[in-house]
């Protein structure tokens, strides 16, 4: 079963997977590295679950500039259902076609005496307005027929019912859907699959055992570190390091929503953009809604503040 | 390596993390890609296509470390060749060995006094991974089983043997008799070492099952402070499934036929000639709760319990007011939507717990301030031992509420038997339930609370 090539090549292949998604500018740990290294070896789409805002979507863009391959994207939402996730028939298409081709289709049951060869004949014809002409690709097709593969991107999918899982299962398992009038249609490459969640619902066991499941936590503070370095390229190496201090500590607090990878970005270009050398106790306070986005958090971490950022000066120190 | 990964399944299955047929050939598939070069790799690979959860993700991790806490992955090919070649040893080569660890040594004596004479440590662990496989040590499932499986390996290992040896060498040559001894007492250690890790991988599932049975039958009212935390545990654990069976459908009231009568209403300005529909609904409401509770001496415990436990289905139950008391009554909704479990019981007991229970003048309190609380879509429960100390009952106006709400349940966590005995009430206010039942250990909270939820599917 094993192929005696693949455990060496294994590591490198995953340090590859990390320094191309680096170039597009995502710093990936270890373990995205793996996953999606992974999801390319075994065929299996990966289940991405983690707090909002730290780069489950964004995972899904690098690859697919990565790649170099067409990013499709499927934003769920309650409703969402069959006719705009997979395909739908072009009605007004089909009635327009019924309407041209009416005297074609007069001359062509002309020949029929009855009523009921009239119906025979029109049986030979075969399902001429349910051919493929007439489906209107929704994402989850595209993907499908999308010739050279693609990055497909199901985002937010505990937002939808518990239906449109089951809806999926077929796509994930075996990268093709059936439609009854056509038949199946098999992927003609089988694209990447990113599904992400973040833990709204609990999803279906028969979902969750078809992917690779990856949660995504806060970063470590060497690699936000890293992740802010490559995002905000402006900003000095002493205001970086200090503004992840900060961060981590804040994230010691017992906040409603903790600031996640973006808020830190953006953070951090706030600070670039007021030109704010080292961290301050002042400009922290004035710029501290960026990062927090409720009032009772912004209530709960003043306090914390001046100490905050003197640990975080000091921690510059022996840093 | 294949069977060390599958015994690795079988531990993490231990560890309480599902591992499905598909799964486990999902991970061979992925560790055959990804090779046992790089132990952190393997991690994550494993990680990544057994767990489904960030729960299940820690309790794998911790077994991946237990698991190959001594089985270093890159050695473990040529380990399992050096098995093999020292069980081979072991077996026939025995003679060989005995000849080359010393003149001193006895021929007459077995293979594993003369592996522990020798002090030959890795042969010693070769014949213990060999007699775990013999006796079949991945079986063990519950702790009780440990001084069974250890005695068996020892056997297995040939023990009866030694001790014919010993007997024998404690006559002809004491010294080494001495050290055979020393030896054998180290060999046991390392064997209950052996059972005891091999219980910490295997047997955590069925031992916690047990556990949670017993648990979940144990008299709420007296079990031990220490089994408090984790009888949390289980009640978040029975909220989360009482969740997932109720939270589910939702969709059904959008679907429906036309409701002919709205429709005619509707058009009316237009003869009724029906240019706008009106649809069937079913309504499905959520529950609306009020449950009062008694906090008072051996009901508290059942209280907080209950508490906890309505208060964690925010997902099924639109609206729950609960209300404690003992001597009177006061509204507890905000403390235990604010504080965690623990402090919000410390706070509820500070303010109106452990006094002796008055069930009138409590009746009287929520008459007077809450009355409004209870509307016909309201499920009022009321859980309490129903002992009001020979002072008035107030049935009255527990008969007000009952007509006022949906239902009236009451939850008693005293049996049956001994409701109307003593200053109990029980048989007067049941009048004016519509259900009361027993409630006293966590599967009868579960299934008490499980019907009140399914009344209003």
């Amino acid at each position: 079963m094993a192929d005696p090539q693949a455990p060496s090549s294994a590591v490198t292949a995953i340090e590859a997977v990390e320094a191309g998604l680096a170039a597009q500018g995502y710093i990936a740990s270890r373990q995205i590295a793996t996953a999606v290294y992974l999801s390319q070896a075994i065929d299996k789409p990966i289940l991405v679950e983690g707090p909002a805002g730290v780069g489950k979507t964004e995972l899904a863009k690098a690859i697919a500039a990565w790649r170099g391959l067409k990013m499709i994207r499927l934003q769920c939402y309650e409703g969402l259902d069959e006719a705009k996730a997979l395909y739908e028939w072009k009605y007004a298409k089909q009635l327009l076609y019924t309407q041209i081709l009416k005297d074609k289709l007069g001359e062509v049951l002309g020949g029929a005496q009855t009523l009921h060869d009239a119906l025979g004949q029109l049986h030979d014809f075969g399902d001429v307005f349910f051919s493929k002409e007439f489906v209107e690709p929704r994402p989850l097709l595209q993907a499908l027929l999308e010739p050279e593969g693609c990055v497909l991107l199901i985002d937010e999918i505990d937002k939808s019912d518990a239906e449109f899982e089951s809806l999926l299962l077929e796509i994930l398992s075996d990268f093709q859907v059936t439609i009854p009038e056509l038949g199946s249609i098999a992927a003609a490459k089988p694209p990447t699959v990113i599904l992400t969640s973040n833990s709204e619902r609990n999803l279906g066991d028969a979902l969750k055992r078809r992917c690779l499941h990856l949660h995504i936590g806060f970063p470590e503070q060497r690699l936000e570190e890293r992740i802010v370095e490559s995002r905000v390229p402006g900003i000095s190496q002493t205001l970086r390091r200090q503004l992840i201090a900060f961060i981590h500590d804040i994230r010691t607090l017992d906040l409603k929503k903790q600031p996640s990878v973006s808020e830190t970005i953006d953070w951090a270009r706030v600070l670039v953009l007021l030109q704010a050398a080292e961290l301050g106790h002042e400009v922290v306070k004035d710029t501290l809604n960026v990062l927090l986005k409720y009032e009772s958090d912004i209530e709960v971490a003043l306090p914390q503040v001046t100490t905050f950022v003197a640990k975080a000066q000091r921690q510059n120190i022996f840093g | 390596m294949q069977e060390n990964l599958h015994r690795f399944f079988r531990a993490a299955r231990g560890a309480g993390v599902h591992v499905s047929p598909a799964e486990s050939i999902d991970a061979m598939r992925a560790v055959a890609s990804v090779g046992f070069a790089d132990r952190t790799v393997l991690r994550d690979s494993l990680l990544l296509t057994l767990a489904k959860s960030e729960d299940e993700k820690k309790a794998l991790g911790a077994c991946f470390d237990l698991f190959f806490a001594h089985v270093d992955p890159t050695q473990s090919e040529a380990h399992d060749e050096a098995q093999q070649d020292a069980a081979q040893n072991a077996t026939e080569g025995a003679p060989q060995t005995a000849q080359n660890a010393g003149e001193q040594t006895n021929a007459e004596l077995g293979p594993l006094a003369q592996m522990l004479l020798a002090q030959n440590t890795a042969d010693i662990s070769a014949a213990i991974a060999n007699a775990s496989s013999a006796v079949g040590l991945s079986e063990i499932r519950y702790f009780t089983q440990r001084g069974l499986f250890s005695s068996r390996m020892l056997e297995a290992m040939g023990i009866q043997r030694l001790r014919d040896d010993l007997d024998a060498l404690a006559d002809s040559n004491p010294a080494q008799a001495e050290r055979l001894q020393a030896g054998l007492d180290g060999l046991r250690d390392t064997v209950r070492d052996a059972v005891a890790q091999a219980l910490a991988l295997y047997g955590r599932e069925e031992t916690e099952n047990l556990r949670h049975e017993i648990l979940r039958n144990a008299q709420l009212s007296r079990i031990e402070p220490r089994q408090v935390a984790e009888m949390r545990a289980l009640i978040r654990q029975i909220a989360r499934r009482l969740r997932e069976r109720y939270s589910k459908p939702r969709k059904r009231q959008r679907r429906g036929h036309l409701d002919v009568r709205r429709t005619l209403r509707r058009n009316a300005a237009w003869g009724s000639v029906p240019f706008l529909t009106a649809w069937k609904r079913r309504h499905r409401d959520r529950p609306r709760i009020v449950a009062l509770c008694d906090v008072s001496g051996s009901v508290a415990r059942v209280s907080d319990f209950f508490l906890l436990l309505i208060h964690s289905l925010h997902d099924v139950v639109s609206d729950v007011r609960s209300f404690a008391f003992s001597g009177h009554l006061i509204e507890v909704s905000e403390i235990l939507e604010q504080k965690s479990a623990e402090e919000a019981m410390a706070e509820i007991m500070d303010k109106v717990g452990f006094g002796s229970s008055d069930y009138g003048s409590s009746l009287v309190d929520f008459e007077k301030q809450f009355m409004a609380a209870v509307t016909p879509q309201t499920t009022v429960i009321v859980l309490g031992d129903a002992r009001s100390n020979k002072l008035d009952p107030r049935a009255d106006i527990l008969k007000a509420i009952s007509e006022r709400a949906k239902r009236v349940v009451w939850l008693n966590p005293e049996g049956r038997m001994t409701w109307g005995w003593g200053d109990s009430e029980m048989p007067r206010y049941q009048t004016f339930c519509n259900v009361a039942r027993p409630c006293a250990t966590a599967q009868q909270l579960e299934r008490a609370v499980s019907d009140i939820v399914s009344a209003y599917q």
